[in-house]
C-alpha cells in the first residue's frame, strides 16, 4: 500500500507535467483535473497511514542511504503534503478558469504547475540535504516560469530579479552543502547529527550552517533580502502568486527550520538566533508598514506576504537554549503559522485576482463601489484578513498565541511587541482596502463579472483559515507522532 | 599545503569572484557568467574538499555531475528570459537604463 502511495505521490505530478506539455491549454486543464484527483487521495492516504502508524524512512526503488534516495516521511512531512494538494488543487482549478485560454503560450501553464508540485512534495519530503538542494531547484525553475508566464517585459523584468536572486541563493546553500560533506562525509542530516553526538564539533562548521541558512533565507525573502519578492508575486498572474506565497516561499523556510531544529543546538549561537529572530521582527514591521503604502492591490498583498514571512523566522531565537516544552510550543506555533498563512494567503490572492478582474485595474483606489458588486469575492478577502490580523478563532491566531507562549515562557518578552504591532499594521492595510471598496464613486460603475466558480474557491480557503484555529490540537498531533527510528544511517 | 586544500581554497575564490560580479555588474549576461563562475567554484569545493581514504571520494563527483545539470538548466533558462526581455524593452539590465545597449542586435 505504502509502496503505491508514494509512487503515486512522486510519480504523478512528473508524469502529468511531460502529459500536459504535449496539450493544447483546454485539454491541459482536462488531465490537470484528472491529475488533482490522484494527488489528493494519495495524500490523504498518506496522511491517514501516517497518522495511524507513525512515520518511517523510505528508500526510494529499494535502494538505501548512501546511493539512493531517502525519503523521511514523518507526520510534518505528510502534514504539508496534504496542504500542499489543498493549495495547489485550489490555485489549478482557480487557474484553469482565470487564465485567458487563446494566448498560445499560457499552455506551459500546466507543466510548470505540476513540476512545481513535484518539487514541493520533494522537499516536504527530503531526507538528504543534495535531495533537498535538487527540489529547491526545480521549485525555483519553474516558479521563475510561472512568473514570466505574464509575457511582458515587466513581467519578464521581475521573473529574471527572481532568478537571480534564487540561483543566488541556492549556491550559497549548496557551498554550505559541499562544506558539511567535506567535515562529516555525509549529506543525510540525521547522520550529521549522528556524527555530532559522537564526536567533538569541528572548527568552523557553524560557518556551514551560516551559509545555509543565509542562502535559504534569501530564497525565503526574509528582510532585508526580501527586494525580489513584491515585484515578482504583484506582476504574476493570481493563481500564481497564491502558489508562490502560499507555497513556494515556505519550501525553502522548511529546509532552514529543519537544520535549524537538528542543528542549531551544536553549531549556532545565542547571537546568531537572535539576529535572525530580530531580522524577521523587522520584516513583520517594515514589510506592514510597505503594505499600507502601497498603490495597487496585489502589492499590498505581496508585501503582507514580507510580513508574514517574518513571523516564522522567530522559530530561531525560541528554539535556541530553551527548555524542551518551549522549543515545542514555538514550533507548534510556527507550523501552524505556516499552514494558516499558505490557506489565508491563497484564498486573498485569488480574491484579489478576482477583483482586479471586476474592475479591470490593478489599483487600490480602482476599488470604489466594489463592495455592492462583489460581496462574495471582498468577503473571501476580508476572511483571509481575520487570519493575517490573528483575530479568534482563526489558524493565525492560535499561531500566534503559540509564539505568545513561547515568548513568555522564555523570558524573551520583547518577541511580544513584535506580535502585537504586526496584527495592528495588518488590520491597518485590511481596512484600507475594505474602505477603498466602500467608497462611491458618482460615475456609473461597470464592472465585469467573473464566473461564480472563481469566487468560490477563495472563499473555501478562506474558511479553512478561520476554521483552523478549531482543529489547530488535531493537526498538530499528528506532528508528535512517533518515529521508528530504523533506516536512519 | 595539502592538495585538497589548494583545490577548496581556489574555489572559494571563485566564489567570491562570482559573487562580486553577480551584485557588482549590471549587464544581465555578465551576472549569468559571474553565476556560473560561482558554480564551478561551489562545485570545486565540493570535489576537492571530501578525501576517501587519502584519495578522492567518488560520492560528490556523482553530485556534482547532477549540479551542473541543473546549473545548465538554471543558464538556459535565464538566457532565454533575458533575450525575450531584451526584445520586448531593448534594455541589457535590471535598472531601467537604456544607456547599457552594447553588444545585441539593433
Amino acid at each position: 500500500m505504502t509502496l503505491w502511495l508514494m509512487a503515486g505521490l512522486l510519480f504523478t505530478p512528473l508524469a502529468w507535467a511531460v502529459l500536459t506539455l504535449l496539450m493544447n491549454f483546454a485539454w491541459g486543464r482536462l488531465v490537470t483535473w484528472g491529475g488533482i484527483v490522484v494527488q489528493v487521495l494519495v495524500s490523504l492516504g498518506l496522511w491517514l497511514i501516517v497518522s495511524r502508524d507513525g512515520g518511517f524512512y523510505y528508500g526510494l526503488g529499494g535502494w538505501q542511504a548512501p546511493l539512493g534516495i531517502e525519503l523521511r516521511v514523518d507526520g510534518l512531512a505528510v502534514t504539508f503534503v496534504l496542504l500542499t494538494a489543498v493549495v495547489a488543487s485550489a490555485c489549478g482549478l482557480h487557474a484553469g478558469v482565470y487564465i485567458d485560454p487563446d494566448k498560445p503560450w499560457h499552455r506551459y501553464f500546466w507543466p510548470l504547475f505540476w513540476f512545481l508540485w513535484a518539487g514541493l512534495n520533494a522537499v516536504w519530503l527530503g531526507g538528504d540535504l543534495f535531495n533537498l538542494y535538487v527540489g529547491l531547484e526545480l521549485i525555483s525553475l519553474s516558479a521563475v516560469g510561472l512568473v514570466a508566464l505574464g509575457g511582458k517585459a515587466g513581467a519578464l523584468r521581475a521573473s529574471i530579479r527572481y532568478l537571480l536572486a534564487a540561483l543566488l541563493g541556492s549556491l550559497a546553500y549548496l557551498l554550505g552543502v559541499a562544506l558539511i560533506y567535506g567535515q562529516f562525509g555525509t549529506l543525510s542530516i540525521a547522520g550529521v547529527v549522528f556524527r555530532l553526538e559522537e564526536h567533538a564539533v569541528p572548527a568552523g562548521s557553524g560557518l556551514a550552517l551560516a551559509l545555509m541558512v543565509t542562502g535559504l533565507a534569501l530564497k525565503t525573502a526574509l528582510f532585508p533580502l526580501h527586494r525580489w519578492l513584491p515585484p515578482a508575486h504583484g506582476i504574476a498572474k493570481s493563481p500564481v502568486s497564491a502558489l508562490l506565497s502560499a507555497l513556494v516561499v515556505k519550501a525553502s523556510f522548511y529546509i532552514a527550520a529543519r537544520l535549524w531544529l537538528e542543528l542549531g543546538e551544536p553549531l549556532g549561537s545565542l547571537a546568531a538566533a537572535q539576529l535572525v529572530g530580530l531580522l524577521g521582527s523587522a520584516a513583520v514591521v517594515w514589510g506592514s508598514w510597505l503594505a499600507c503604502r502601497q498603490l495597487e492591490l496585489k502589492q499590498v498583498v505581496a508585501y503582507s506576504s514580507v510580513a508574514q514571512i517574518g513571523y516564522l523566522f522567530l522559530l530561531f531565537p525560541l528554539t535556541y537554549s530553551v527548555s524542551e516544552s518551549v522549543s515545542l510550543q514555538a514550533q507548534q506555533g510556527v507550523t501552524l503559522q505556516v499552514i494558516s498563512h499558505a490557506l489565508a494567503k491563497a484564498a486573498m490572492f485569488l480574491a484579489a485576482g478576482n477583483l482586479i478582474l471586476a474592475t479591470g485595474s490593478a489599483r487600490v483606489d480602482a476599488l470604489t463601489g466594489v463592495s455592492r458588486f462583489l460581496p462574495f469575492s471582498l468577503f473571501s478577502f476580508g476572511l483571509a484578513g481575520v487570519s493575517l490580523m490573528s483575530l479568534p478563532p482563526s489558524g493565525g491566531f492560535a499561531a500566534k498565541w503559540l509564539l505568545l507562549q513561547a515568548s513568555l515562557g522564555s523570558g524573551q518578552w520583547w518577541w511580544l511587541l513584535v506580535l502585537l504591532a504586526g496584527g495592528l499594521l495588518s488590520a491597518a492595510y485590511v481596512f484600507r482596502i475594505y474602505r477603498a471598496s466602500f467608497l462611491e464613486s458618482l460615475e456609473t460603475d461597470e464592472f465585469y463579472h467573473p464566473p461564480r466558480s472563481l469566487e468560490v474557491i477563495p472563499m473555501v480557503l478562506a474558511l479553512m483559515a478561520i476554521g483552523l484555529g478549531l482543529v489547530s490540537a488535531e493537526v498538530l498531533s499528528v506532528m508528535a507522532l512517533p518515529f521508528e527510528e530504523e533506516g536512519s544511517p | 599545503m595539502t592538495a585538497s586544500l589548494l583545490y577548496s581554497l581556489a574555489g572559494a575564490m571563485l566564489c567570491g569572484i562570482g559573487l562580486f560580479g553577480l551584485l557588482w555588474l549590471s549587464h544581465l549576461l555578465r551576472k549569468l557568467l559571474a553565476f556560473n563562475i560561482m558554480g564551478s567554484g561551489v562545485f570545486l569545493v565540493m570535489v576537492g574538499l571530501p578525501q576517501h581514504q587519502g584519495g578522492p571520494d567518488p560520492v560528490p563527483q556523482a553530485l556534482v555531475l547532477t549540479g551542473i545539470v541543473v546549473a545548465i538548466a538554471a543558464t538556459a533558462l535565464a538566457v532565454v528570459l533575458i533575450r525575450r526581455y531584451y526584445h520586448l524593452s531593448g534594455m541589457t539590465s535590471l535598472e531601467g537604463e537604456r544607456a547599457s545597449r552594447e553588444g545585441g542586435p539593433e
